[in-house]
């Protein structure tokens, strides 16, 4: 695993370019930088400063490497790079409350937004006038949507909200796609049809993932519970209480095995094997061995004169990350198989893992 | 400056009333349970099989309910469950618990902390102790978040 730090403030989002060279990130305030690789450092190439408000999400689109970043402005640009300047096109999405995620879909025609007007914003582009167009899925979502994630098929999506539900609705746009055979999750999928509703306790669902088969969902709840729904054994939810502070972040590293890290500042890795067989795995992060060195007296008389105290006491948490981590990301390797990802935290870190399946 | 601007009254006004699509939280439906049964549970603690009665006001937790004095009348039960123990049996008592139970159970124990009578506070810091070493800080994260309220 390596580290790298970006700074004192918290990163909020952050997204990789295809060949994982570049990375773009938001510093919590209104602008997107993007980093180039360059041997061990990272140094900034792009500033991206078009929003008004906190940047709240950030995806890149690896084939067409295009960029697409929303706000608390209520806006969302799509950013395509034309003589290696990035160039913003307003999208039209006509929320009056602010945007808190989008994502890409797999195919790349289209995104969805989510925001706090308790509507999800499918976006396409439209060649005649040039500029990209919005399809609302508003009922039954009745809070803001935190987390949006697209299944394999290009067509249906998951929603977590803070009304404690995740969802699962189509997105298919009849103007740029076919219609979509049958899958595990339902046959008839006109757009805005929502295909699963299931919530627990009274936690909002931070981040929803789907697997790289596209049949179960796994999502993180704030009753720091993680819960995974497979379409495959008919819709039944499998949960799993932890003991730890409210995962954040979610993400499948192959079929059955899940890795979320949250307020703990630690990714933990989950397995799912079926129905009722959701278990946790253990740490991603294995602390570092304090090496307790015998204090010289000058060590001693040192403590003593600055904290009035001749204990050693180190206030740095065990764990890599410093602060919880926001949001998990692939590195390397495709979705069913992930060797390497990163993690982002509230303390200004990027962190990438490695994973052995 | 005018007397006017020292007038707070403004912010007693409840705006949310107005709004159209205000979130109406229904999703716990009232089930009918209302809790453990006082005599049984007395009967349990006068015979000394204290495990018992913890397991038996655990499972019928009145969280559904909509009315405050059913609920009220469950958490005086509780807590004279809880207070009749002893230090030192509460481990195996816990023991005996499974993943729900020791939620609600945490739920008891902060909802006692509210009532806080004179003599329970110590008793019921013993058995945060003795629960939160077995489930950790999910346990209370489940009892800030839960609309199920005990």
């Amino acid at each position: 695993m390596s580290l790298y730090s970006f700074g004192l403030d918290p990163v909020s989002c952050h997204a990789w370019n295809k060949d994982r060279t570049q990375i773009a990130i938001s510093p919590n305030n209104t602008e997107v930088h993007i980093y180039q690789k360059s041997g061990k450092e990272w140094t900034k190439i792009h500033e991206l400063t078009q929003h008004s408000g906190r940047i709240t999400g950030i995806d890149w689109a690896p084939i067409s490497n295009r960029i697409v970043t929303c706000a608390s402005d209520r806006n969302a640009y799509v950013w395509t790079l034309k003589d290696r300047v990035w160039k913003p096109t307003l999208v039209l999405l006509r929320i009056n409350r602010a945007a808190t995620c989008v994502k890409w879909s797999p195919l790349e025609n289209k995104f969805a937004l989510g925001s706090g007007a308790r509507i999800i914003s499918v976006c396409y582009f439209e060649k005649e006038n040039d500029w990209w167009l919005s399809k609302h899925i508003k009922k039954p979502i009745r809070s803001t949507v935190l987390s949006l994630d697209w299944h394999p098929n290009n067509i249906l999506l998951a929603a977590g909200s803070s009304d404690f539900q995740c969802r699962v609705f189509s997105g298919y746009i009849k103007d740029i796609e076919e219609k979509p055979g049958p899958t595990a999750w339902g046959s008839k999928m006109p757009f805005g049809e929502m295909l699963l509703e299931q919530g627990d306790d009274g936690g909002w669902v931070h981040s929803v993932c789907f697997s790289p088969s596209g049949n179960s969902l796994a999502w993180v709840s704030h009753s720091s519970t993680i819960l995974v729904t497979d379409a495959a054994n008919k819709k039944t939810v499998t949960q799993l209480k932890t003991e730890y502070l409210p995962l954040l972040a979610v993400l499948y590293l192959n079929e059955t095995e899940i890795v979320a890290a949250g307020h703990d500042c630690c990714p933990y890795q989950f397995s799912y094997m079926g129905p009722d067989s959701l278990k946790y795995i253990g740490k991603i992060d294995l602390p570092k061995q304090n090496s307790k060195v015998n204090m010289s007296a000058m060590q001693h008389f040192r403590n003593l004169d600055k904290r009035a105290t001749t204990e050693n006491e180190n206030t740095d948490l065990e764990t890599l990350h410093q602060n919880s981590i926001s949001q998990l990301c692939i590195v390397e390797g495709d979705r069913s198989k992930v060797t390497k990802f990163s993690s982002v935290g509230l303390d200004g870190d990027m962190v990438i893992w490695d994973f052995k399946h | 400056m005018s007397k006017a601007t020292t007038n707070v009254d403004f912010r007693k006004v409840d705006v949310d009333q107005y709004e159209e699509e205000k979130y109406e939280d229904d999703a716990v439906v009232d089930d009918g349970v209302t809790g453990p049964n006082d005599a049984e549970v007395q009967a349990l603690i006068a015979k000394g099989r204290l495990a018992d009665a913890l397991q038996t006001v655990l499972s019928t937790p009145p969280i559904a309910s909509k009315n405050p004095a059913v609920k009220d009348k469950a958490a005086q039960v509780v807590m004279k469950v809880l207070t009749a123990f002893k230090a030192a049996d509460i481990d195996g008592a816990i023991k005996n618990l499974d993943q729900n139970k020791l939620d609600v159970l945490m739920k008891y124990i902060y909802r006692g902390f509210e009532m806080s009578s004179e003599g329970n506070g110590a008793q019921l810091l013993v058995w945060h102790d003795k629960v939160f070493a077995v489930t950790g800080l999910g346990s209370i994260v489940r009892v800030l978040t839960d609309r199920r309220r005990v």
